[in-house]
């Protein structure tokens, strides 16, 4: 009835509920093994990688041909295309490595040159054999129409395999990314696991190549890990939060490009992605935008709370108006600016509790302590009550005096 | 303290012509012995053929002006950074045969602090190589990453994520980290720079009781006015090897200023190292 309901229980048909399992699986293969990609800042080596399959699979096409098959194999297809990734990849390595051009300049070079290179052998293919060609070109962004059962395994396969290596590989990939030197000399060969990463993510790149295309798979990659960050303060939870959040977007976009079938699926995917990255980005409780604004606002609401009453401690006029609207607010202040009861005994209690810091830095040692000494913590909450009363007697009143 | 297992050298300009002038001996009991260590960027070398000994149960510091090679000895040695030349021996194994022995505190600012990681899992990350690729970290482990968190007194933060840490939390979480790889040998890169005065005292009681335990410390030092408290040994170092000995014998005024240069002002050389005799 509904279109886009029906695509969502799988119930639009073979082809668009294979295409929507096969999309989920990606995604959370995608999204899982980008992880230490986007933890070791190494994002856009993928892009390069992902352009890097096109000349693989120009060229497998052209040898499976000359060889007598119809070249249309996937399997052969997705071959070539790892080797001339591989090859790709070695090539960014070797020149950061070995010459005096940074990785972004590999990464440029490696990319446009390969890029350009299966470009050429597309249009010499499309050229040379008419017809047999047909569905090359959707390596580029991607293609669900005739998709196949065997697509789906390929999938399915690869991607668990992607996803087991990911969790077994964690530590040394943590302790690389986050720390690369310690790891070195913990007798770690740290450009091994890298090259073992970026095997990794080549895996996921092969075999999404269809689905998504190449142009598109490095934002399946990074997406989902990025958007994870905001969620969890621990590499192991981004590793599954980046995987669920990549297999919802690839489950949801093909559904919607089910739902509407002029829409491309590839696209879509990366749509719904980045749909949830922004969500997090304003929503998430800790690292996100909206959480920060509260907890900036909060903090200036504090300081201007603080300032306001030592002002009315020391009878000076508060000029500022938000400290005013806050002080009234909070009844600490008539509106005509004059200090309620409340008002008063507050401003005695932050005046008396300077006094009393001023003591505690004189007496104590312990700079662990009266470092804590910012203004608007506590003093109640960094020394015990005895403490404090022991700064009391110190700062002495009307008794000590007395005693004198 | 006799931890003179080398004869002090006045200012020998070593190697100038490359030789090497007195081969590390691999030898047992020497926890850290390089030999004509080399470090290039290009044509023009941090680190000119440099042979250095660090003796047991000591503590010693590598010493010399900004740019004059410490770090990039120290990240040599341990193969970090690739040595052009040289030989590097820990308690007479070539290195890589050792490495479980060996503890390294790298510099602070050499990681990205807002990485997703609790101050625990940094410092279980020191028994990783114990744990192994597929092993699950035992109770027991935890507890001994709790306890060496709690060694520099940073027990409470076990849980918080790094990124709020100070400056000299951060330090003392890599130096727990340090302590749970259980080694014999920790190397620590600039342990006491941009902390506060807590975090110095903690680092330096820890790693006190690390020499009495029978271990060698060896740091990366830039601040000379705290060489005599804190350390036995000195290596000073400008690009090549200036001198190295006991504090008492080779942390002299010639030798600072041979390393130095014209950098340090006289009077405070004379400050710095009121030798005993000699």
């Amino acid at each position: 009835m509904n279109p886009f309901l029906d695509a969502l229980l799988l119930q639009a048909g073979y082809n668009a509920a294979l295409v929507a399992i096969g999309a989920a699986l990606l995604g959370f293969a995608a999204g899982s093994s980008g992880t230490f990609l986007f933890l070791r800042k190494r994002a856009l080596v993928s892009d390069a990688v992902a352009h890097a399959t096109l000349p693989g699979v120009g060229i497998a096409f052209i040898v499976m041909v000359s060889l007598g098959g119809d070249g249309r194999s996937l399997i052969g297809l997705l071959l070539g295309s790892a080797i001339t990734a591989w090859i790709g990849l070695l090539l960014i390595e070797w020149i950061a490595r070995h010459t005096r051009l940074a990785e972004d300049a590999a990464i440029g070079a490696v990319l446009g040159v390969f890029f350009g290179a299966g470009i050429v052998l597309l249009t010499i293919i499309q050229s040379m054999s008419a017809g047999r060609q047909a569905g090359l070109e959707g390596f580029l962004l991607g293609s669900t129409a005739g998709m196949l059962f065997q697509d789906a395994v390929i999938i399915a396969i690869g991607g668990s395999l992607a996803v087991l290596a990911t969790w077994l590989l964690r530590r040394p990939m943590t302790l690389v990314a986050f720390d690369s030197e310690y790891a070195a000399a913990m007798g770690y060969d740290v450009r091994r696991i890298d090259l073992l990463m970026m095997g990794l993510v080549m895996a996921v790149t092969v075999i999404g190549l269809k689905l998504v295309g190449l142009i598109l798979i490095v934002a399946m990659l990074i997406i989902p890990a990025v958007t994870a960050r905001f969620w969890t303060e621990r590499s192991n939870r981004v590793i599954w939060i980046a995987g669920a959040v990549g297999g919802v977007s690839g489950y949801l976009g093909a559904v919607l490009s089910a739902s509407a079938p002029a829409l491309p699926t590839g696209p879509l995917i990366v749509l719904v992605a980045a749909g949830i990255f922004v969500f997090s980005l304003l929503f998430a409780p800790v690292r996100g935008v909206l959480a920060a604004v509260i907890r900036h606002r909060r903090f200036q609401a504090r300081v201007h709370r603080r300032q306001g009453l030592l002002a009315l401690a020391a009878q000076h006029p508060i000029r500022e108006a938000y400290t005013l609207r806050l002080l009234r607010r909070e009844g600490l202040v008539r509106a005509d600016g004059v200090p309620t009861e409340t008002g008063r005994a507050q401003a005695a209690k932050i005046a008396r509790d300077e006094r009393r810091w001023d003591i505690a830095r004189e007496v104590h040692q312990d700079v662990g302590l009266t470092g804590r000494y910012d203004g608007l913590t506590p003093i109640e909450d960094v020394f015990t009550a005895d403490e404090i009363a022991d700064f009391d007697h110190r700062l002495g009143g009307p008794i000590a005096v007395g005693d004198l | 303290m006799e931890p003179s297992l080398t004869h002090i050298k006045q200012p020998t300009i070593a190697a100038q012509d490359g030789q090497v002038t007195h081969p590390a001996s691999p030898e047992a009991d020497v926890p850290l012995a390089v030999s004509g260590v080399t470090v290039s960027y290009g044509e023009k070398p941090a680190v000119f053929s440099v042979d250095a000994v660090f003796p047991a149960k000591a503590m010693s510091a590598i010493i010399g002006p900004n740019g004059a090679g410490k770090s990039t000895l120290l990240k040599a040695a341990l193969g970090v950074i690739p040595r052009l030349s040289g030989e590097v021996f820990v308690f007479g194994q070539p290195i890589e045969e050792a490495r479980e022995r060996i503890a390294y505190v790298p510099q602070r600012a050499s990681v990205d602090w807002d990485f997703p990681t609790t101050v625990i899992d940094v410092v279980q990350m020191g028994l990783y190589r114990k744990v192994g690729l597929l092993g699950r970290l035992s109770g027991h482990m935890k507890a001994r990453a709790l306890d060496c968190l709690d060694r520099v007194g940073m027990a409470d933060f076990a849980q918080r994520q790094i990124g709020q840490l100070s400056g000299g939390q951060q330090q003392r979480v890599f130096l727990a980290r340090a302590l749970a790889q259980d080694a014999d040998l920790y190397l620590l890169d600039e342990p006491f720079a941009g902390v506060d005065a807590a975090t110095e005292r903690a680092i330096i009681d820890v790693l006190k009781l690390l020499k009495a335990e029978g271990k060698a410390v060896v740091a990366v030092h830039h601040d000379l006015s705290t060489v005599r408290d804190y350390f036995d040994h000195v290596f000073l170092i400008n690009v090549r090897r200036m001198a190295e000995g006991p504090v008492e014998t080779a942390f002299t005024t010639e030798n600072l200023q041979a390393t130095y240069g014209g950098r340090l002002a006289a009077t405070h050389l004379d400050e710095l190292s009121m030798t005993g005799g000699v």
